[in-house]
């Protein structure tokens, strides 16, 4: 099993390196995309299946101790994570190749080989049992997120590009500094030793060490009041991009604060967890009722709900982190297909404002039952999987007595329908305007259809399978906020 | 852990911080190459006491901790990587407008604009006052820098207008 762990970190990079060789030859180059994004896939299925039923799986690099070494660790967590990740990416692959051959398509000779990097970060990101292996999985993340937001160069792409360049290099430069400052204070970055040691700090190390790094992870989640960089540079992009930067790039960011802050304990944020949490919510859905096109809704959504994420983990209970993984894992796949399903309707359109275009749902049926169903999940409604995640964050939340933070996530939940309205209504009702831009070709539109079909059967799947998924979800968070079974798996001689 | 090292760490963050703040990515670049160098003298410093180069083996005086300088090390890489990336960042954004300057979030501006109490007469809705650049094409009358360095007339810049295919 350790042999897949390393395999879906170097498969991607080292595809990407031969796809950038073969950029002149367009079928070899998307075939060898295609073929290694579904085999990581396989393999991060066949990683999470032994890892569900033989436990969690450590790769020591190169035989080092964790003490000097790099580990790589496929615990629950980190193999479901992986799953949907890749899974999500290989369908966005797939939108980007009937994209492409449209204007507003990404220039592939870039896209192919830098989304396998990305692919690889992800990998690695989720997988990494170090803080500084940590940082180079983001920066691997990041890179390839500058190149794709700017690659075609235009206007808008390079003035959003340089605000989102230069936040996300200052949070990588804190994030080295946070990592200098763990290391004088405990000695090492791996997260088991971290685990056993950032306890015995003394309190006001311990805070601000957590400070330091939700300040750090909290940029690169976009949560509330870090966010801002966001809905400015996600809506530039072509859409296959946006789609990759929704479902996956936050959502890493979340998966990291999950993992840090459970593994160090870090229990006395819970509240200012919980109040930001609030706030990312309501000011990312008020910031979306605001706006009039589609994508820079959706991306005003996106900052909306890494809050409910937040507001699981900031209750620190089993049942609330259980919530937050559940959600994590309805939103990846969910927010993509989102974006997916407003670039069919750019593609259909020329144009994704709200006030340039109406009467799609008589004109283009497919796309409205696209959009309508993944948007339904997205605001809580039964019986969708985002129905499920938001019930067991909202039992949690009850649970513990915060009855406040509910509130507020309830109150975010009806926002969030009532912005899917205004889409509904501006976009799919009304009178049909005509498509101000030539047709994309057939073949285009049925790879760009058929893969925003795969992925909204991706998201109906989720809510068949809650159960299963809850069930694997309290193991996690279980696991999580025991934290024993992952020190003693990574530190076993 | 000298007092010099943490100072030189504390100066470098300082100024780097106040040049990232500027809006001319030129300034912005440096800022982060100070920013850099403050992260790596960081990263040197929380490796405990200075001593003989962790290399040679038979040595058995007090040597350096080895780790904070591998880590150094890729941290320094990466940044310098990234320095390019924006460097090359500037360069565009000079092509298109004649200078590297961050702009505002256009988009944004409108929508406030639109939300503030310019809402009951059709005037203000017209979209036309912004570029919007997912349309492929560009308004005559739209006053950004960008269309006069497009278009080679009146451009501060010397850069022959070019599309970034071209090269």
């Amino acid at each position: 099993m350790t042999a897949i762990i390393a395999l879906v970190v170097v498969l991607p990079l080292l595809a990407a390196a031969l796809a950038l060789a073969t950029g002149t030859i367009p079928r070899l180059r998307d075939g060898i995309t295609i073929a290694t994004l579904l085999a990581v896939t396989a393999l991060s299925f066949v990683l999470l299946v032994a890892v569900e039923r033989d436990g969690t799986v450590v790769l020591r690099v190169g035989g080092w101790s964790p003490e000097l070494g790099i580990v790589l660790v496929a615990d629950l967590f980190a193999a479901l994570i992986l799953f949907i990740a890749v899974a999500t990416i290989t369908v966005v692959e797939l939108f980007a190749i009937g994209q492409r051959r449209t204007p507003a398509g990404a220039n592939p000779a870039v896209v192919s080989p830098i989304l396998l990097v990305l692919t690889g970060g992800v990998c690695l990101a989720v997988l990494t049992g170090d803080l500084f292996t940590l940082f180079v999985a983001f920066e691997l993340i990041l890179v390839s997120s500058y190149v794709l937001l700017t690659h075609q160069g235009r206007a808008a792409q390079i003035r959003s590009g340089m605000t989102y360049v230069v936040i996300n290099l200052f949070a990588s430069a804190l994030f080295l500094f946070g990592v200098a400052i763990v290391y004088s204070a405990t000695g090492t970055v791996n997260m088991a030793l971290l685990a056993e040691r950032i306890p015995q700090l003394s309190s006001g190390v311990q805070l601000g060490i957590g400070l330091w790094f939700l300040v750090v992870f909290g940029t690169k989640a976009a949560i509330f009041p870090l966010f801002s960089w966001l809905p400015d540079s996600y809506p530039t992009a072509p859409t296959s991009i946006t789609a990759v930067f929704a479902g996956l790039l936050t959502k890493i960011g979340v998966y990291v604060i999950i993992r840090f802050f459970t593994i160090t304990e870090m229990n006395d944020l819970g509240p200012l967890l919980l109040v930001v949490a609030g706030l990312t919510m309501i000011v990312g859905v008020l910031g979306a009722l605001a706006q009039d096109d589609v994508k820079r809704i959706l991306s005003f959504h996106v900052v909306s709900q890494i809050g409910y994420m937040i507001m699981g983990l900031g209750l620190f209970t089993v049942a609330g982190v259980a919530g937050a993984v559940l959600f994590l894992i309805h939103q990846i796949p969910v927010k993509t297909v989102m974006f997916l399903s407003g670039g069919l309707i750019e593609d259909d359109q020329g144009t994704s404002t709200l006030s340039k275009v109406g009467g799609l749902a008589t004109s283009k049926p497919v796309i409205a039952a696209l959009f309508a169903l993944p948007a339904l999940s997205l605001a809580g409604l039964p019986p969708f999987s985002g129905f499920v995640a938001k019930l067991a964050l909202v039992d949690a939340g009850i649970d513990k007595g915060a009855i406040a933070i509910v509130v507020v996530s309830l109150v975010g939940s009806v926002l969030t329908l009532m912005s899917m309205t205004k889409i509904w209504l501006g976009v799919f009702w009304g009178a049909p305007t005509a498509p101000a831009l030539p047709a994309s070709s057939r073949t285009s539109k049925r790879f760009m259809t058929s893969a925003t079909s795969i992925a909204v059967l991706g998201t109906l799947t989720i809510a068949v399978v809650a159960g299963p998924l809850w069930d694997m979800s309290e193991r996690v968070a279980n696991e999580l906020l025991d934290r024993t079974p992952y020190i003693e798996e990574v530190l076993a001689e | 852990m000298s007092a010099a090292l943490i100072l030189g760490v504390a100066g470098l963050a300082a100024a780097g911080t106040f040049l990232i703040t500027a809006r001319s990515l030129s300034r912005i670049v440096i800022g982060f190459a100070l920013i850099g160098h403050a992260t790596v003298l960081a990263l040197i410093a929380a490796g405990g006491p200075s001593g003989d180069a962790p290399i040679a083996d038979g040595s058995d005086g007090s040597l350096a901790n080895p780790l904070p300088q591998a880590l150094a090390l890729t941290a320094i890489v990466i940044s310098f990587g990234l320095t390019l990336f924006v460097l090359a960042l500037a360069r565009r954004q000079q092509q298109l407008t004649g200078n590297d300057l961050v702009e505002d979030d256009i988009e944004d501006r409108r929508i406030a604009a639109i939300h503030g109490g310019l809402h009951d007469d059709g005037i203000e809705h017209d979209h036309g006052e912004y570029v919007d650049e997912r349309e492929w094409t560009i308004p005559e009358a739209t006053t950004p820098p960008s269309d006069a360095a497009r278009s080679g007339d009146a451009a501060p810049s010397d850069t022959p207008p070019s599309d970034g295919s071209a090269r």
